[in-house]
């Protein structure tokens, strides 16, 4: 199983009590079970199904609805780049190739194979103002060009590096 | 100002009278709006778009999510309207994969059906189908989800209706799809089986798994006797795919029809739902006698019985322990008929024709095999029979009735009634009333338990015995009351189930009607069958007799036991092999069980407990603690399994206890 | 019965320990200029600040007698953030580093000197605008929901208060409900979520749907891809969405409020989440709202990422923790909301606008705006224009002052001014449509807008140059927008799919003038048929711009040519055998070999292997490469 600990159901256990076993409660209930693992395990929704008292096809239903819940495993550092409007108007389309290119994405690839990056598209981040836009896990960062969108990236990649020397 | 409550549909002024929506006020007028999405006993959806019309004041809406309002001036077909329509179908067409001529659902198709009636002759958009994997896992139904329309019938009726939900929408938009959980199989999640999905989808996306060609290559087959066995709820519904009205007894003709197709003997399931009544009714006297085991409840419905496993296997044991009719047949049949026609068993080839697909599933079941062979070799329903009977080009309608094969082929009217909710109990009380009174009653007929509702309740007092009863069809229902007995609010001595809102007549395996009442209408062919038989109660039938003198003893004997009946078990509803870890060989393996049944047990309370042991004992290298979902003995949780020993009712105690001998600590 | 809760020694303790404050430093902390800096730009003044010996208030709770520095919400010009501004001198700086701090701190905070380097210079007349008042972006705009925004510190609810907030909620507990949906209604506030429905009336319904549980939503989803006024307004004052929330409570009887925020505005989520909790601890929010009664309490949720969930009952569903779905209405939220109750569910602007129109009053609110359409709105205004950012305009003002003025003319790509350039305007984001030149003087309202097929939306603008394609753009919205389907009814779900694969095929090239009516046929079809808003107005770009740039539609399928040489598949690169000196520059940017040719002699582009990147247009210093 990939959840490598038992004490993970321990813990959702905790997140779903918090909450008061409450069935209403699902969405933040699977997003702080996210928050832990990085992405929701089979294993864990049939336990959230069935401390809810519900069926495991709806939850299933609910954490496929939303992009934001992944039941892959995503990178550890999460590079959503923006292609709203005002972004896409400032060419972002040239920015996300540019940052895939840089992170040897193939075509149908979003994280790469360390799982260090998960790339994705994002509708505006609300910071139009500094199109083009991107953020990596909440942070945000704008007015970028191809080679300072790489260079964030960089730093992220060298930082991480230095941590395992 | 009653008079003012109308509303006028296409020039036709017709009266508001309590219609939830206008869609049914449209029907009442005379008109088919084209729907895919709207069913009166779910939920509105309001998906398809297809019942739009136009409202004076309003422009287009969609008819069943519109409240009638007095005055409303309805159009149900004007130009727009009708280029709307024929646009949505060109839509669905063109993301629709699959081939009308090889389709499993042939003339029922809906999609095709409206696609003809509304004159579509052109697909102007790109075909864009998803080449998604069909899924072929279950005994009962056929998934492809390639020709799904997304119309939610399917899930609304498994959710809504059933209390199951075994299948849900997932995914978004374009990508948006049917499926069990994490899009497992079908048959590695919850359903029971019950075929409602099938009835109520339009297209092909969800069908009857069928068995016909294995069927009629046993009847080609030179050396093996095919008997067939014809299910009470049939008779009254067969005739509708020929063209007959709905509830017309037809089982002459499919007997005459069967033996022109090279069946060599047809037997009637009504014989064995009488003796079914015979075991079951003895069962039932001796419990309220013992007050044992109480509420009873029947177990001649796979569907239920199933549902039951899965959910309140802490009742496991009040069910019947009854064989279901099918099975106590094909029982029967594969242990006499060796002798008396002198062929071994593996040559005898058993074939039920059921309104029901959860039968199909029923006769997989382990525990009504014998000898390596199964009890009953296929089951096909009443649709899937017509199938077959076109196929082979018979003219049903012309065939002069038959009768059935002796000795199963006797019944009374109190087996014919089993195909009805309501059915069992009344045939029950046939039997149980004047075994607790001693009187023989001369009426028959107990209307109290007859109806509609999907949950009646009843109480009889037979000279001081007081029987409370219930009459639940239906699963959704079926959980409103197994909760209520749960907790205390309810109490019966007697329960029956159905899985199927009305009972067989109702099955997943019916045919799918045009007609609304046909359900109805199928139940009062069935009273009206008993009504017109010489013999009403089981106690009655002398084939049954017979067979008590000669082969069972009494009811619930020992040898009736071996043949008749069974036991049911807890049953987990997800099948899931990869929660438990990979053995780590230098390390003891825990597992915990994290099912429904041991949750509620206290499975979480006992992982901290023991987590906490472990760290305090310095034992994380020794021990490797696992989850799974459900060992199959949930009321016996909650369930450890420590090494090889599995711990029921398990405690912080006992498996400390178990760890430290395990351990040697 | 808990104590009353005194606002007034609040606000006049707030008073008293910021009256001796010579200089107040606001660094704007909204999401744009953090993510150019802003956080290292406030401690660096505190640094210096306190360098030098002097008393920096940071959260104003004792007397103190020196500087107070602040972060605030959006000040609506993160184009140019950091932005500080500094008070009472009303000056603003742009792009600010901190190594800028230390020479402000010196000329503005210490002294009442301007640093010229860093005011903003405006390009058309290359001034300098050191007061903020003055910069043309914001001089022609009229701020009222955005006041408070870019000013107060969001995280002090005590600044709030001070500036006379939660004063209206407390004037509304005094009032019946049917009172304060009366002045509700008399205000004629639309909601400001895109529909432009009148709030009151809505209340109204809420209230009269008798129930013994009701509540309110604030929807902070806002999902439109280049719109941010309302995270603005959740990060910059989000005491006022809590304070509005209250005074639709008390309207309707509602007892709980949810505050249901886009996930990828995670400093909204925070801001409002800490100003709820500041409001509980004051005793404002709780069993007792305000000391009164009544109970009220708010809960903030995230979303989950789904645009549709901005729609109400797809909202509601995914509150009570199910798919975003939305269903048929009627029943409308204010009937069957919320877990079935009569729920009120507004927009944040919306709710944000209430305890002001308490305040000023009805009459005195409507002079505001048209007739019809009372008040201001928020916009984002994006795209090729000089200045881009967050503004705040009547209802009633022109596009013209919008682009020539506020957002300072047109730009080309480069950025330089266009003063020809301008194509169109693309109003209310994916739901809306595109205005044009003749255009410009419209008055911007509902009905104006509506009666040419767009929306006020939400509030997104994106100015477009004569580079622009339009086709392209409508094939963008129309990518959202079935990316965004949730996929429940078959004209939305089916209907998107095969606009998008039309509009793709247009800018590809492949089209012909039959599908071109095909997908009128089915935009018609869509808006019409589509169970809720989002499919509802799914087609609005492609109508619309087929209404005003047929032409170029046509010009995709019949010539195969995109007008702007946007579309990639129709550009076709070649070399002006006239110009080209044969320098070879083109040669060594080529990705793939596709120009050839001897060394100072014309050279050639081999259109087979042409990926068209257009790295050779760029590299050719004698504008030889033809696009
Ligand atoms: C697809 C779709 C998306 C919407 N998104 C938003 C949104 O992000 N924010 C919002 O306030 N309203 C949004 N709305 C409008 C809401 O359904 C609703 O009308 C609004 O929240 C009511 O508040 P108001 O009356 O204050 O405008 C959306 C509607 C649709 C159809
Ligand atoms: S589902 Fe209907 S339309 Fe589709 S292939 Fe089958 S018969 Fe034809
Ligand atoms: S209906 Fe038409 S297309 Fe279909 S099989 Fe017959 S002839 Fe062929
Ligand atoms: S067969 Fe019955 S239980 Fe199974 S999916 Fe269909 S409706 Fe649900
Ligand atoms: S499987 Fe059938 S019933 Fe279910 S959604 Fe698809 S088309 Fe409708
Ligand atoms: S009610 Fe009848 S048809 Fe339905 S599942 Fe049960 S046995 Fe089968
Ligand atoms: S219009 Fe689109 S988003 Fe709205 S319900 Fe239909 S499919 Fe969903
Ligand atoms: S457009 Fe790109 S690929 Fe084409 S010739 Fe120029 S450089 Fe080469
Ligand atoms: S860069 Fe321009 S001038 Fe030089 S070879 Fe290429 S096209 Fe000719
Ligand atoms: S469009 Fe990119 S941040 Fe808004
Ligand atoms: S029946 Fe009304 S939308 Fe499907
Ligand atoms: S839940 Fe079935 S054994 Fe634990
Ligand atoms: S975020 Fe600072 S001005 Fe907008």
């Amino acid at each position: 199983m990939s959840v490598q600990n038992i004490l993970a159901f321990e813990k959702a256990g905790q997140i779903i009590e918090k909450y008061g076993y409450n069935r209403a409660k699902l969405i933040p209930i699977l997003q702080e079970i996210q928050n832990e693992y990085r992405y929701l395990p089979e294993e864990l929704m049939v336990y959230v199904a069935t401390m809810l008292g519900t069926t495991s096809s709806h939850v299933y239903g609910v954490a496929s609805f939303y992009s934001h819940f992944t039941l892959k495993l995503k990178g550890k550092y999460v590079v959503r780049v923006c292609d709203g409007t005002a972004c896409h108007v400032k060419k972002s389309t040239r920015l996300l190739e540019a940052v895939r290119a840089h992170l040897r994405l193939a075509e149908d690839q979003n994280t790469t194979p360390d799982f260090l990056f998960t790339v994705e598209t994002v509708a505006c981040l609300g910071t139009c103002g500094r199109a083009p836009a991107m953020s990596i896990n909440g942070e945000v960062y704008g007015l970028l060009t191809d080679e300072t969108a790489v260079a964030v990236i960089r730093d992220i990649q060298d930082k991480e590096q230095a941590s395992h020397e | 100002m009653k008079t003012n409550q109308t509303v006028t549909v296409d020039n036709k002024v017709v009266p508001i009278e309590g219609e939830r929506n206008l869609l049914e006020l449209i029907r009442k007028a005379g008109v088919e709006i084209p729907t895919f999405c709207y069913h009166s006993e779910m939920s509105i959806y309001g998906a398809c778009r297809l019942c739009m019309v136009d409202v004076e004041g309003m422009g287009m809406v969609p008819s069943c999510s519109t409240v009638p309002r007095a005055g409303m001036v309805v159009k149900t077909s004007t130009p727009e309207i009708r280029e709307t329509r024929k646009m949505i179908l060109e839509l669905l067409l063109a993301s629709h994969q699959g081939d009308c001529q090889t389709c499993r659902k042939g003339d029922d198709c809906r999609l095709l059906a409206l696609a003809n009636r509304l004159g579509v002759r052109d697909v102007r958009f790109k075909k864009k189908g998803r080449n998604l994997p069909l899924d072929l896992s279950s005994p009962s139904i056929a998934r492809d989800p390639n020709k799904c329309i997304l119309c939610g019938d399917c899930v609304r009726m498994c959710s809504e209706i059933q209390g199951v939900g075994a299948i849900g929408f997932a995914g978004r938009g374009a990508h948006s799809i049917v499926t069990p959980c994490f899009n497992r199989e079908i048959a590695a999640v919850e359903c029971i089986d019950c075929g409602q999905c099938t009835k109520v989808c339009p297209t092909g996306a969800l069908t009857i798994k069928s068995d016909t060609t294995e069927v009629f290559k046993a009847i080609q087959s030179q050396d093996k006797y095919v008997v067939a066995a014809i299910a009470p709820a049939v008779r009254v519904a067969i005739g509708e795919e020929f063209g007959l009205d709905a509830g017309a007894n037809a089982v002459g003709k499919t007997i005459a029809t069967l033996r022109m197709m090279g069946f060599d003997a047809v037997y009637d399931v009504s014989y064995s739902a009488d003796l079914t009544i015979m075991e079951e009714g003895t069962e039932l006297l001796s419990r309220v006698t013992s007050g044992e085991n109480l509420p009873m409840f029947t177990s001649c419905c796979p569907g239920w019985v199933k549902f039951m496993e899965q959910y309140y296997s802490d009742f496991a044991s009040n069910l019947s322990t009854c064989k279901s009719p099918q099975q106590m047949l094909g029982a029967l049949v594969k242990e006499t008929l060796p002798d008396a026609i002198k062929k071994d068993r593996k040559d005898i080839v058993f074939v039920s024709i059921m309104p029901c697909t959860a039968k199909k599933f029923e006769a997989r079941r382990e525990e009504f095999k014998a000898a390596d062979s199964p009890d009953v070799d296929y089951v096909i329903t009443t649709h899937e029979l017509a199938l077959l009977i076109r196929e082979q080009g018979i003219v049903f309608s012309e065939m002069e009735p038959e009768a059935f094969d002796m000795p199963y082929g006797f019944n009374t009217g109190g087996g014919v009634i089993f195909g009805n909710s309501g059915g069992v109990s009344e045939a029950a009380i046939r039997f149980t009333g004047e075994k607790l009174t001693g009187k023989k009653n001369e009426d028959y007929v107990i209307r109290e338990v007859r109806g509609e509702d999907g949950v009646r309740e009843v109480e009889y007092d037979f000279s001081g015995t007081k029987l409370k009863m219930a009459v639940v069809s239906g699963l959704a229902n079926a959980r409103t009351v197994m909760n209520g007995i749960r907790d205390g609010s309810r109490s019966y001595d007697f329960v029956e189930v159905m899985a199927c809102p009305g009972g067989c007549v109702n099955g997943g395996g019916q045919p799918v009607s045009v007609d609304r009442l046909a359900r109805k209408k199928r139940t009062e062919g069935l009273y009206r069958t008993d009504k017109m038989l010489q013999l009403h109660k089981p106690q009655e039938n002398p084939y049954i007799k017979d067979l008590y003198d000669n082969l069972l003893g009494v009811p619930n004997s020992h040898k009736a036991h071996e043949l008749l009946h069974t036991n049911y078990h807890a049953r987990s509803r997800i099948k899931s092999d990869r929660i438990e870890q990979p053995a780590e060989t230098d390390k003891l393996p825990v597992s915990i069980c994290f099912g429904t049944g041991c949750f509620i047990r206290g499975s979480q309370k006992l992982l901290s407990q023991l987590t906490s042991f472990i760290a305090g004992n310095e034992l994380e290298d020794r021990v490797s603690l696992g989850a799974t979902f459900c060992f199959e003995q949930c009321d016996k949780g909650p369930v450890v399994r420590i090494g090889d020993e599995t711990i029921t009712h398990c405690t912080r105690v006992k498996a400390v206890e178990a760890l430290t001998e395990k351990l040697h600590l | 019965m808990s104590e009353a809760v005194d606002l007034k020694a609040r606000a006049k303790a707030y008073q008293e320990n910021t009256r001796d404050i010579k200089k107040r430093v606001v660094v704007c902390a909204g999401t744009g200029c953090i993510a150019g800096g802003a956080l290292k730009v406030i401690d660096k003044f505190e640094a210096v600040i306190r360098e030098k010996g002097l008393s920096v208030a940071l959260t104003i709770n004792k007397h103190e007698d020196g500087y107070q520095v602040t972060g605030s919400g959006c000040q609506g010009f993160c184009q140019m953030g950091p932005v500080v501004t500094i008070h009472p001198d009303n000056i603003m700086y742009c792009k600010v580093a901190p190594e800028d701090v230390e020479e402000i701190v010196e000329k503005s905070v210490l002294k009442d000197g301007i640093v010229d380097r860093l005011a903003y210079t405006h390009k058309p007349d290359g001034k300098a605008y050191p007061k903020k008042d003055e910069i043309p972006f914001y001089r022609d705009q009229h701020h009222v929901v955005l006041q408070k925004c870019g000013n107060i510190d969001p995280s002090d609810i005590n600044e709030y208060i001070a500036l006379g907030g939660y004063a209206q909620a407390e004037q509304a507990a005094k009032m019946t409900s049917e009172e304060i949906c009366s002045v509700m209604m008399d205000t004629g506030l639309k909601g400001r979520g895109g529909a432009g429905f009148p709030a009151g009336k809505k209340w109204d319904m809420a209230r009269q749907n008798e129930s013994e549980k009701k509540y309110v939503i604030c929807n902070g989803d806002e999902g439109d891809p280049g719109a941010f006024m309302d995270s603005a307004v959740m990060e910059g004052n989000p005491h006022s969405i809590i304070e509005g929330m209250m005074i639709a409570a008390m309207a309707i009887g509602a007892d709980e409020g949810y505050v249901y925020v886009r996930m990828e505005y995670p400093l909204a989520v925070k801001r409002i989440r800490a100003a709820v909790k500041a409001a509980q601890e004051a005793g404002i929010l709780g069993d007792h709202m305000l000391g009164t009664d009544r109970p009220f309490d708010i809960t903030v949720m995230e979303g989950a990422g789904a645009f549709v969930c901005g729609e109400e009952t797809a909202l509601i569903a995914s509150v009570e923790g199910k798919r975003g779905m939305p269903s048929p209405k009627p029943p409308y939220p204010a009937q069957k909301g919320l877990f079935g109750k009569p729920t009120v569910i507004n927009n944040v602007e919306t709710l944000s606008t209430v305890p002001m129109c308490l305040q000023t009053g009805a009459e005195e609110y409507r002079k505001l705006g048209t007739p019809s359409a009372s008040g201001t709105k928020t916009f984002a205004l994006t795209g090729h224009v000089l200045n881009t950012g967050l503004i705040e305009v009547p209802f009633g003002e022109t596009l013209r002052t919008i682009v020539h003025k506020i957002a300072g003319g047109v730009t080309e790509e480069s950025g330089d001014l266009s003063p020809e350039g301008f194509k169109a305007v693309q109003i209310g984001g994916p739901s809306g449509g595109c205005l044009t030149q003749e255009h410009l003087d419209m008055p911007l309202d509902y009905e104006h807008l509506k009666a040419i097929g767009a929306m006020v939306g939400s509030g997104g603008l994106v100015v477009m140059n004569h580079n622009t394609c339009m086709v392209e753009i409508a094939r963008y919205f129309m990518e959202f927008t079935q990316n965004e389907s949730c996929g429940k009814c078959v004209v939305c779900r089916e209907g998107t799919k095969q606009m998008l694969d039309i509009l793709t095929d247009i800018t590809q090239g492949r089209a012909t003038m039959e599908q071109l009516d095909l997908l009128e046929e089915l935009a018609g079809v869509v808006k019409k048929a589509s169970l809720c808003g989002l499919g509802k107005a799914a087609p609005n770009p492609v109508l619309s711009t087929l209404k005003y740039f047929r032409d170029e539609y046509v010009e995709h399928i019949v010539n195969k040519r995109c007008p702007t040489g946007q579309c990639k598949a129709l550009r076709a690169y070649s070399i002006n055998p006239e110009k080209c000196v044969g320098c070879g520059a083109c040669v060594r940017k080529c990705p793939t070999g596709a120009i050839t040719g001897e060394k100072k002699a014309p050279h050639v582009i081999d259109a087979e292997k042409c990926v068209k990147c257009g790295a050779c247009k760029d590299a050719c210093k004698f504008g030889a490469v033809l696009k």
